[in-house]
């Protein structure tokens, strides 16, 4: 029979993580917009957005309101979750693609999942999740 | 600058391995290594080991494993996710090649079954763009290589059924290969009806959790010679980096990574045509799709051409690109950190003509190819391997 030895020594992981140089972002959601970070030289736009510019090696951004508007490019759903995520039903996720050209990686909120196809239009929308935290999703435009 | 030659191979049994801790574990593979070599450990100018780690107790693996085997050398490990072993080979082979050592070597070696399933499930899925893609939305390790599936499937008029031969030639082979995980034949069956885990790929598309060990010496061509009749030398690598999230890949039909690692492996070894080039391709099979996109990047075959490869039959052990004769990452397992060597160890067996009955290749052009990427494409490396001189 295996010996094991049982760790007597839990390990507690929860990141802090800095995110004040995209607050402008957070800011956004809590007022139902969708932010992305825009390089004022170059005029490329980052989502996620970024709060320094490698294109121009240059730091100067602006703050753009993304439109809601998207074309799904790829989907799954999935079935066996990650422990942090047992609490919520199969979900799918989805990469859309928005006319400003930037692609958004979320969760697609939609009854049927037999009727998600690949070309498909979504919105992209705030919302809040049961943890008490503002995030966004896809919702279907069809 | 030097050439760099494999002149010693060791490969632990893979699978569930709660029968040893992480440094007998490696002691499995560098055992047989020093063994094959003739080498003692005082040869061992620098030892490098790929390893992912956070779900085994070791953080500082090369200095764990390096002291129980008995190394006096210098050491790092090295993480590339699932392609830390072909780093830790990088960093090995080039030690050799600028002159900074004469002999060097790579172990790789991962256990993961020393934390429940869950949590590892948990680990993998956070290696990507952590707060944009796990934090929000909890993404798994299939599901981002499902969201490749999904576009794939649909671009090329392929199917689940097309996957699945992906699968079953890698369980034949993992049947013929005593270091595997998985040493039983599946049907079309077995594979269509598991369980999706995240749509469209289903348990028999995915690679599983696996404990392992493989290791490497390579020694310069000034001394490789004296050490082994049979040097195995590494021609060139190719390497590249993709975008950390998902959302900033042009496509979802192909790795562009793995594209890129190619063509620089490639130009660096001199290969017009790799589809006339190589006895042998040990590909990055952590999911079927990955194995089907892996035959387009590495231009085996056409965009959405790499599917009609599996329906032929081409990438078995006597087709025309005979591709995981050692059952893949499928079948033999992945003990992410360990892969990339067990790669290198397949190819030096393969190309040394010492693979089992039934799964030892042809070798009439002396040359095979590794590819090992790590995460979703996020790494990628392409070595090349070759026995002449």
């Amino acid at each position: 029979m295996d010996e094991i030895f049982f760790d007597k020594r839990a390990l507690e992981l929860k990141y802090q993580m800095p995110l004040g140089k995209i607050s402008e972002f957070f800011k956004g959601l809590e007022n139902g917009k969708i932010m992305a970070s825009k390089c004022v030289d170059c005029n490329e736009i980052y989502f996620p957005p970024q709060a320094n510019c490698p294109n121009c090696i240059k730091s100067k951004i602006e703050w753009v309101e993304l439109s809601s508007d998207a074309i799904l490019e790829t989907y799954t759903i999935i079935n066996v979750k990650p422990t942090s995520f047992l609490k919520y039903p199969d979900y799918v996720v989805v990469i859309g693609k928005l006319k400003e050209g930037v692609k958004v990686l979320s969760w697609l909120e939609i009854d049927d999942f037999k009727k998600i196809r690949i070309g498909m239009k979504m919105k992209l929308k705030v919302v809040k999740r049961e943890e008490n935290y503002y995030t966004y999703e896809f919702y279907p435009a069809e | 600058m030097n050439r760099a030659a494999i002149v010693g191979i060791g490969h632990s049994k893979f699978g569930k391995r709660m029968d040893v801790s992480i440094n007998e574990l490696a002691w499995e593979a560098v055992k047989p290594a020093l063994d094959d070599s003739g080498l003692s450990q005082n040869d061992i100018e620098f030892h490098a080991v790929g390893n992912l780690g956070f779900w085994s107790e070791e953080l500082l693996p090369a200095v764990t494993v390096g002291e129980y085997c008995g190394f006096n050398s210098g050491s790092m490990k090295t993480e590339a996710a699932c392609a830390s072993g072909s780093a830790a080979l990088k960093v090995a082979y080039d030690s050799i090649i600028s002159g900074n050592t004469k002999i060097a070597m790579a172990i790789g070696v991962e256990k993961m079954y020393n934390s429940p399933n869950p949590t590892v499930i948990e680990l993998i899925g956070r290696a990507g763009n952590y707060f944009w893609e796990f934090e929000n939305f909890g993404l798994t390790f299939p599901g981002y290589y499902a969201l490749y599936a999904t576009r794939y499937l649909n671009e090329y008029n392929a199917s689940e059924y097309d996957l699945c031969l992906a699968s079953i030639k890698a369980h034949h082979y993992g049947s013929l290969n005593p270091n595997a995980q998985f040493q039983k034949e599946i049907s079309y069956e077995d594979c269509i009806n598991s369980k999706y885990i995240a749509w469209p790929l289903k348990l028999y598309d995915s690679s599983p959790i696996t404990d392992g060990a493989a290791a490497v010496i390579l020694a310069s061509d000034k001394v490789a010679k004296k050490i082994t009749d049979t040097p195995i030398y590494i021609d060139a690598q190719g390497y590249a980096t993709g975008s950390a999230n998902l959302s900033r890949r042009e496509d979802f039909t192909g790795l562009n990574a793995s594209k890129r690692a190619a063509e620089m492996a490639y130009k660096r070894a001199g290969i017009d045509d790799p589809k006339k080039s190589f006895d042998l391709f040990e590909v990055h099979d952590c999911f079927t799709i990955a194995e089907v996109m892996a035959y387009e990047d590495l231009g085996l075959a056409k965009k959405g051409k790499g599917v009609q490869l599996l329906r032929e039959g081409q990438t078995y052990h006597d087709g025309k690109f005979p591709t995981n004769s050692d059952g893949g990452l499928k079948a033999k397992g992945h003990p992410i950190g360990a892969t990339g060597i067990s790669m290198a160890v397949e190819i030096a067996k393969q190309l040394r003509n010492e693979a089992e009955k039934g799964r030892q290749v042809k070798v009439s052009k002396g040359r095979a190819l590794s590819h090992n990427v790590g995460g979703t494409g996020h790494y990628a490396y392409v070595t090349i391997f070759s026995r002449s001189d």
